[in-house]
């Protein structure tokens, strides 16, 4: 099957076949990141942009090594202020871009929706690697792969996204995704942390970390970011440890099996216990890292005809 | 002078007037309405007259539309009080009460007597500016009043920067009241608004936008009725959103409290479903509601709970919308199509024509103290003649508004202001 989108916007706009396509490419890339020499020339001669408008190394890099392991010429450009702040225009800088003639430009961005307004105004091919607390549908690709990878499937499974499904533009891409592909998602997190008619996406939701978990396949514990205590959402990181941190104890509720996932960085004993974290029987956090790399390659060889 | 229009329905709700007739105007004034006006004038041949064959055409008193944005002083890139009263009579509008958020703010003598001027050089549309009930909007102190009303303010408010202080909008209405000048409160509690981009709800969550709950409006619409009813004044709500609000002002009325309240036409025509493609054009404030709301917004327009249909005519510049939903401009421009999107109503069965004409030209002027809103002998030559049947299609490119910033472009309508009529004078000719 010929893939056929212009852009990755969201999970929200893939089809099941796609999101198959996509993995399938990702896996069948994965090889190349084991080989001593690990560069193919698949994309010599296309050259990518990473436009970053907010701070990111695992993204970031990941998109870059992706890129350069086929050959792609790779640009970073990191933007520390908004464009507001620096006073060029996002259209005006992306028009610029596009006078440069590159193949895929990848966008992150703090505001929500910035990705579609370069996808509507650009010939380019966008990827969006993050957009303020909307999407992240790498990061949600590369979860579904680790997940697969680990657990033969995802049709049937229970996962569980725990913490601030407010702000996380993580649960929201992963709610599609998985929800798309038969899993069966769970939310848990503090009241404040869940946005209103969330369940309306077709998802259980809960305000205890231990309702969720129950014969949980997959734990998806969500990073708390600490400038959130100053606006009010929750009272203390003491008090948010005590009642939503994943350790020892509580994960016995999940399926004896049950793999636990972070997209990172960490606030480790905040959401996650170091010991699970760093437990191998649980933790598939690097794993993913691993994975990210594959399925950015996958998408890059998509979006630049690859499988044509 | 004379000027007469013959041959149309004529709908004046101030006398409860709808009928067929032909109406004379002279030397700036309304003098005659009745049937058949045209025969016994030529029989007397009275001096020169002009007339208007208007078969098939609906004449009605002058639009009023309480809730305009000039942009001038300050932002004149956005609009000027000119290219707004040009906007306003090609909508059909002879008068506008514009908002005191001008850079600097209406907030003193100098500037109404400035926006005043300016008006009157335009020579458009009447323009009666309304003053802020803050100095610089800024919520603390009060403005003068009483100078600014002898300046020629109709009303006051603080517009999109609400009272926040309850004591200070407490003692705004009562001075406002004994002075005859109504308060216009835009209700937004900021502090449960903050930061917000859309209504909260499922299509925030989704888009990952901020939500600015119904509720930041509401608990001020109560404040404001309770702070009313307390102090014995009347309030007027602004642009009214929610169910929730509809609820309350229906309440405080039947309980026979001096509330008043509006709606805009993109209330009860759009729902925040729309945000999903993040169009910064659809980026409003208050934002655009639940299908729920909307529902609740046309039963209260239906049952007399919202006065009046204002058009919160918001226009900005390219630079302030091509941008980042969340750093984009709120706001409509809406003098040109808020009369085609207000006529949807009587094509759906939900006002009749007299009940829009009410809300688009008599209440507002009752609300605002304004002698117009009227076609009865003696009063100003204001008149706006709208075709209902003819079918246009709405197209930025050709607004007369600097604000090019409509998210209903491309959309196919059914009736507009063929010929506005300010002070006996035609302003706006769309024939």
């Amino acid at each position: 099957m010929k893939f056929e989108k212009k852009d990755i916007l969201g999970m929200k706009d893939l089809t099941v076949d796609e999101i198959n396509i996509i993995l399938e490419t990702a896996e069948s890339f994965l090889e190349i990141s084991t080989r001593e020499i690990k560069k193919v020339p698949t994309l010599r001669g296309k050259s990518v942009i990473n436009l970053f408008y907010e701070a990111s190394t695992r993204t970031r890099t990941s998109f870059e090594i992706a890129g350069k392991r086929l050959s792609a010429d790779t640009i970073n450009i990191s933007a520390s202020t908004s464009s507001v702040v620096k006073g060029e225009t996002l259209i005006d800088t992306a028009r610029n871009l596009e006078a440069m003639n590159p193949d895929v430009i990848v966008i992150r961005h703090s505001a929500a929706g910035a990705p579609h307004m370069l996808a509507r105004m650009l010939r380019q091919s966008i990827i969006n690697a993050g957009d303020g607390s909307h999407e992240h549908p790498t990061q949600a690709l590369l979860d579904m792969m680790t997940i697969k990878e680990k657990k033969g499937r995802l049709d049937g499974l229970k996962v569980a996204i725990v913490g601030d499904i407010m702000h996380s533009r993580v649960a929201r891409s992963n709610i599609y995704g998985l929800s798309k592909m038969g899993a069966n998602v769970v939310l848990a997190g503090p009241a404040t942390m869940l946005p209103r008619d969330i369940d309306k996406m077709g998802v259980a939701v809960y305000t205890n970390l231990e309702e969720a978990i129950v014969d949980a396949d997959v734990v998806m514990m969500l990073r708390i970011q600490l400038e959130r205590q100053n606006q009010s959402i929750f009272p203390s990181l003491r008090e948010y440890a005590q009642h939503y941190c994943l350790n020892r104890t509580n994960i016995q509720l999940a399926k004896k099996d049950v793999i636990v996932m972070h997209p990172g960085p960490m606030n480790r004993g905040v959401e996650i216990s170091p010991d699970i974290a760093d437990d191998p029987s649980y933790s598939v956090i690097l794993d993913q890292v691993n994975n990210g790399v594959a399925v950015r390659m996958a998408l890059l060889y998509l979006l630049t005809g690859g499988n044509e | 002078m004379k000027l007469l229009l013959t041959g149309a329905r004529v709908i004046d709700p101030s006398q409860k007037m709808d009928a067929v007739a032909d109406v004379l105007l002279e030397n700036g004034k309304i003098t005659q309405i009745a049937p058949a006006l045209a025969k016994t004038l030529n029989s007397k041949s009275t001096g020169k007259v002009e007339t208007i064959d208007l078969s098939g055409m609906i004449v009605t008193p002058g639009l009023i539309d309480m809730h305009t944005h000039l942009r001038e002083p300050g932002f004149e890139y956005k609009e000027t009080i000119a290219s707004g009263a040009a906007a306003a009579v090609a909508g059909g509008f002879t008068s506008i009460a514009c908002m005191p958020n001008s850079s600097p703010v209406n907030d003193n003598r100098s500037i109404t007597e400035f926006i005043k001027r300016k008006a009157a050089e335009a020579a458009l549309a009447n323009v009666y500016p309304i003053g802020a009930i803050s100095k610089e909007s800024a919520g603390s102190q009060l403005t003068e009043f009483w100078d600014l009303k002898e300046a020629g303010i109709v009303a006051l408010s603080d517009d999109g920067k609400p009272v926040m202080d309850a004591a200070l909008m407490r003692r705004a209405l009562e001075y406002a009241f004994s002075l005859g000048l109504p308060v216009i409160s835009h209700c937004e509690d900021m502090n449960l608004s903050g930061g917000g981009l859309m209504n909260e709800g499922y299509y925030s969550t989704i888009l990952g936008l901020r939500g600015i709950p119904s509720i930041a409006e509401e608990t001020m619409v109560a404040r404001d009725i309770l702070i009313a009813e307390f102090t014995r004044t009347s309030v007027h709500i602004a642009h009214v959103s929610t169910a929730g609000s509809v609820r309350l002002i229906r309440e405080a009325k039947k309980r026979g409290l001096s509330v008043t309240a509006e709606t805009a036409p993109h209330y009860f025509t759009l729902t925040d479903e729309s945000l999903q493609s993040y169009d910064t054009n659809f980026k409003i404030n208050p934002p655009l509601r639940c299908p729920d709301d909307l529902a609740a917004i046309k039963e209260g327009l239906a049952d007399g709970t919202l006065d009046a249909i204002a058009c919160d005519h918001a226009p900005h510049g390219r630079t302030d919308k091509e941008v980042e939903f969340e750093y984009a401009a709120c706001g409509i421009s809406g003098l040109e199509t808020s009369l085609g999107f207000s006529m949807q109503l009587i094509h759906d069965g939900i006002l009749s024509w007299p009940e829009l004409i009410a809300k688009m030209s008599t209440n507002p002027a009752r609300i605002l103290g304004l002698s117009k809103g009227t076609l009865k002998a003696g009063t100003d030559g204001d008149i706006t003649v709208i075709d209902p049947q003819l079918k246009w299609t709405v197209d930025v490119k050709t607004f007369r508004s600097r604000g090019k910033n409509s998210p209903f472009h491309g959309r196919e309508m059914q009736g507009r202001a063929i010929l506005t009529i300010v002070g006996g004078d035609i302003k706006y000719d769309g024939r």
